[in-house]
């Protein structure tokens, strides 16, 4: 009888190949890193440290970033050059791929993860894609490079445009999109980011010096400028690398955003929208990301000084660390809650993962020029 | 791999302006093609087709005199752009090989 039963059992291994031979991995401790210059993708396990397989031909993954699906078993990748590749987590193998525009700088999932919206340069505007089939749904074109793409609740996305210096929204609950101006936001926004409780949509400013804010709890939003002085009294300096909001850091009330062209991280009062603190930090903030968990906020730089990581306290603002992981750290995860954060460093080609309590290496991973790396417990964040 | 042409063009400009500076060597040249494409590509597209800078394909470079003119664009910036002045990370020499990379022809073919 037995016998019988391993018989049948090796009959079933040979029958299924690799998806029985092997047992399924549990995707919630997983996650996507993408390898810029090689076009590739690292799946990683968070719980063993480890690169558990690479995906290759995902094509340009300058910009690249990565959202899942709500069960956490498909990663869509959108790259830079207008490129669309879902990838199966558990038979850890591409899915579907499309290539959906000539030059695109990030995406988006709807709270039911029924659609993928992607944020493109040229043409400019968005796309928003069936997740299932990755057939395009709606087309908003703009004449203007579209950014800061964010999920609002119930189907709706909201963007930024660099050219024009307006943001919209749109609304993919019915079977027609509505599109709606939300107003201007001010000259060349480069980001924007959607606080978690799906309040606050901030745009960050690069054409002149300020952020908009846009209250989505309203029936109307309307454009709220803040921080509209900061750095007018000195002299710019070049800003080698556009900073990132994705991520920001919020705790205490305050929000913590990357000054630009400044070394400063500039702390704002979440009610007034009052400056209350600076601090200046070893570079050029690109992200400003606090820990979960924690009054802490770890920011990474542009180049030249993009060898250091700073850990600020958001009660003192001051520095509480300084850190060097490796040459090019281009990108900061933390584990869901907070006790890693995963680094990338490019130029030293591995991913190098700290304890965030003790601030020290716990372990590294070699990677191909790592820059984003994107858990899958993204699948569960606002405004992703 | 730096491009022995654009190496010797460098060389070649360098002692033919009387330079006293010595040109680019072979291991400056790979961290400048190396800059290149990962560091100006982070805003124009690791192949130079464009993202939130302008493409930077030796056609989409073309109606430019020539790698000098280049070469300033690249030190100075565009004001009122996000394109950043890179003299306090480059030199002339560095700035002009670069140039000279872009507007080569065989440069994407090498990928
Ligand atoms: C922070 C973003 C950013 C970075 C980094 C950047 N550029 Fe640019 N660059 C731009 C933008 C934006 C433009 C277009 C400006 C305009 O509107 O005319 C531009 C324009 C240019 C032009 C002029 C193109 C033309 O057709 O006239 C050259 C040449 C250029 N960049 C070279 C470089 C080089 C070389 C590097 C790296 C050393 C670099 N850029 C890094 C944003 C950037």
């Amino acid at each position: 009888m037995s016998r019988l039963l391993v018989l049948f059992s090796f009959v079933l291994l040979f029958a299924a190949g690799k998806s029985i031979a092997e047992p399924a991995t549990p995707t919630g401790a997983l996650g996507v890193v993408i390898e810029r210059a090689t076009g590739s993708v690292l799946i990683v396990d968070r719980m063993q440290h480890k690169a558990i397989d690479r995906i290759e031909g995902l094509g340009d993954l300058s910009h690249a970033s990565v959202n899942f699906s709500p069960d956490e078993r498909f990663a869509y990748v959108f790259g830079r050059d207008g490129g669309l590749t879902k990838i199966d987590l558990l038979e850890r193998r591409i899915a579907k791929r499309i290539i959906q525009g000539g030059n695109s700088i990030g995406g988006a999932i709807s709270d039911d993860g029924a659609l993928v919206a992607v944020s493109n340069y040229e043409p400019g505007g968005i796309r928003v894609f069936d997740a299932d089939t990755l057939d395009m749904v709606a087309d908003i074109p703009a004449r203007s490079k579209t950014v800061g793409l964010v999920e609002l609740p119930a189907r709706r996305f909201a963007w930024a445009q660099w050219d024009s210096g307006d943001a919209f929204m749109a609304d993919l609950s019915s079977a027609e999109p509505v599109v709606t101006r939300l107003g201007a936001t001010g000259a060349n926004p480069y980001d924007a980011v959607l606080s978690g409780d799906g309040r606050h949509f901030v745009v960050g400013l690069f054409g002149e010096k300020g952020l908009t804010l846009f209250d989505m709890w309203e029936e109307a939003p309307a454009p709220v400028r803040f921080l509209s002085d900061y750095g007018k009294e000195g002299e710019d300096m070049p800003v080698y690398k556009m900073p990132h909001l994705q991520g920001w850091a919020v705790t205490e009330g305050q929000f913590a955003l990357p000054a630009v062209g400044l070394h400063e991280v500039l702390w704002v009062n979440r009610d007034t929208l009052d400056e209350t603190a600076r601090t200046k930090t070893h570079g050029q903030p690109i992200f400003v990301l606090s820990q979960p968990a924690s009054p802490y906020a770890w920011v990474n730089f542009a180049m030249p000084h993009n060898d250091t990581l700073q850990v600020i306290d958001s009660r003192s603002h001051e520095v509480v660390e300084t850190l060097k992981p490796g040459a090019a750290v281009l990108h900061m995860e933390f584990s869901p809650r907070g006790h890693e954060v995963w680094v990338s460093s490019r130029d030293d080609n591995r991913i190098i993962i700290y304890d965030t309590h003790r601030r020290e290496v716990k372990a590294e991973i070699p990677a191909q020029s790592p820059s984003g790396i994107f858990f899958t417990a993204r699948a569960h964040r606002t405004g992703l | 791999m730096p491009d022995p042409r654009a190496l010797l063009a460098a060389l070649v400009l360098a002692t033919g302006a009387g330079a006293a500076e010595i040109a680019v060597s072979e291991d400056e040249a790979a961290w400048l093609e190396h800059l290149v494409i990962q560091d100006c590509g982070s805003c124009h597209g690791l192949t130079f087709r464009g993202g939130l800078g302008s493409p930077l394909t030796p056609g989409a470079l073309a109606h430019h005199d020539g790698p000098e003119t280049l070469a300033h664009i690249i030190l100075d910036g565009i004001p009122d752009t996000a394109m950043p002045p890179w003299r306090a990370l480059l030199s002339e020499e560095q700035a002009l090989w670069i140039a000279r990379y872009l507007m080569d022809p065989d440069t994407r073919d090498k990928e």
